[in-house]
């Protein structure tokens, strides 16, 4: 696979277990359902009222009045139920939902995550960010390893606004899994062919290896 | 009291200048399409705080209200799918408060049911938790949220009766049924009108004794979808 975000999507589709009660944040978690195990079945949740997601529709299946949370066109699946914010997001806050699988500009080494803000940035917005990373179960973040100016977004301390602390259990990368084991930072995993070496140079975080 | 029957003009001139008003909708899914055309055209109101997960997108919906510069405050999750919203927000033309999705969502559903309050770990040890109260609870740093109220609600159903009971279809009910329990004055517009007994008592997701106007609705997502600059 050529495409990172497309390495780190099938690996995160990994992560995910039958029976599951999952939401998928916006950018790469939305490319996991493509790498899905057809027996893996898991149950999509979309904060803005939907357990259940299905497919993107076909034109002739198109309905204006049914998005995800990225405001774009979905299908029910058999068995889809439809609810309210304030219920939607009870479940999350909660802790009815397993896992959520979110994009991160930086992660620190003790599982702080930043995903809402760059200050002087364009965005004003922290939509169900927040909710979703203090109710889930097990937060799992997919991000490219390095920004687009070449900066490791997994780092010791989080420079950008915090979106919560302490929270993220699953950190996946084009190169790498992370995970945190009882507060510490841990390199698991090697992915496409990297190596330590690699790893280290894109990771200013401190973390110890105990490669599988 | 059954909701009053009304042409959205009619029902936006009860909006009088300083109101606070909820909106609804998920984007423009579930928004009171005919009701935000008929404030923004028919309607002279201003000094206006807004409570909506967005502040609509430019040049449409609250978007094009926000171009009148009758918004004074605006209370949401998320400015960022209306640039000029996050324009005016960061300049300090427009007065705003962001709140996490879910916090705000229970806020309001939290006004309406007479809970004067909450403390929730979201957003606790963040910048959104500045100027507001912070406790331990059970070991878990908590921030105080307290409830959300409104003059006017701004709704929109898929299905309503005469009386006011209202059924949401699909992912368009988001906001719509806490934001109708929240507001003083609930105006609820209606795609499809039907007598008493028309939708399954079972079925009915607002009851009607929140809501107190109905209106036709005369906009579809449809209409608008494409539209705006």
């Amino acid at each position: 696979m050529t495409d990172a975000r497309d390495v780190i999507a099938a690996r995160a589709a990994q992560e995910l277990r039958a029976g599951e009660i999952v939401n998928l944040g916006i950018g790469i978690p939305n490319r996991i359902p493509g790498f899905l195990d057809p027996a893996v079945e898991v149950f999509l949740h979309t904060e803005n009222g939907l357990l259940g997601v299905g497919h993107r529709p076909q034109p002739d299946e198109l309905d204006l009045e049914l998005i995800d949370a990225g405001k774009k066109p979905v299908t029910l699946t058999a068995g889809a139920a439809l609810f309210d914010s304030a219920a939607s997001f009870a479940m999350i806050r909660g802790g009815h939902i397993d896992t959520v699988v979110l994009g991160a500009l930086q992660i620190s080494e003790t599982g702080d995550i930043a995903n809402w803000m760059v200050p002087g940035g364009k965005a004003l917005g922290v939509g169900g960010a927040m909710d979703l990373v203090v109710g889930a179960k097990r937060v799992i973040v997919t991000m490219t390893a390095l920004t687009p100016d070449g900066e490791p977004k997994l780092i010791p301390t989080c420079t950008f606004p915090l979106t919560a602390v302490g929270v993220v259990k699953v950190v996946i990368t084009e190169h790498a899994v992370f995970r945190f084991v009882d507060g510490e930072l841990v390199l698991t995993e090697l992915l496409d062919g990297a190596t330590e070496a690699v790893v280290a140079a894109e990771t200013s975080a401190r973390y110890r290896v105990a490669l599988a | 009291m059954a909701a009053k029957h009304l042409s959205a003009e009619q029902a936006i001139a009860e909006v009088k200048d300083g109101d606070t008003i909820m909106v609804g909708g998920f984007g423009l899914v579930g928004a009171p399409l005919s009701l935000t055309d008929a404030l923004v055209e028919q309607s002279t109101a201003t000094d206006l705080t807004i409570i909506s997960n967005n502040v609509g997108e430019p040049g449409r919906g609250l978007g094009l209200l926000l171009r009148q510069g009758r918004i004074r405050k605006s209370i949401a999750s998320f400015f960022t799918s209306n640039p000029e919203a996050v324009e005016a927000a960061s300049s300090g033309a427009l007065e705003y408060e962001l709140i996490p999705q879910g916090t705000l969502a229970e806020a309001i559903r939290a006004g309406g049911a007479g809970i004067r309050g909450f403390y929730t770990p979201v957003g606790a040890g963040t910048d959104l938790a500045a100027g507001r109260e912070q406790r331990e609870i059970d070991g878990v740093l908590c921030v105080f949220q307290p409830p959300i109220t409104a003059d006017v609600a701004l709704i929109y159903a898929t299905w309503g009766d005469q009386l006011g009971n209202l059924r949401y279809r699909r992912t368009a009910q988001n906001f719509n049924p806490a934001m109708a329990s929240a507001a003083t004055l609930t105006i609820a517009e209606v795609a499809e009108l039907c007598e008493p007994g028309g939708i399954e008592p079972e079925s009915i997701h607002t009851p009607h004794l929140y809501v107190n106007r109905i209106v036709p609705s005369t906009l579809r997502l449809a209409d608008v979808q494409g539209a705006g600059t």
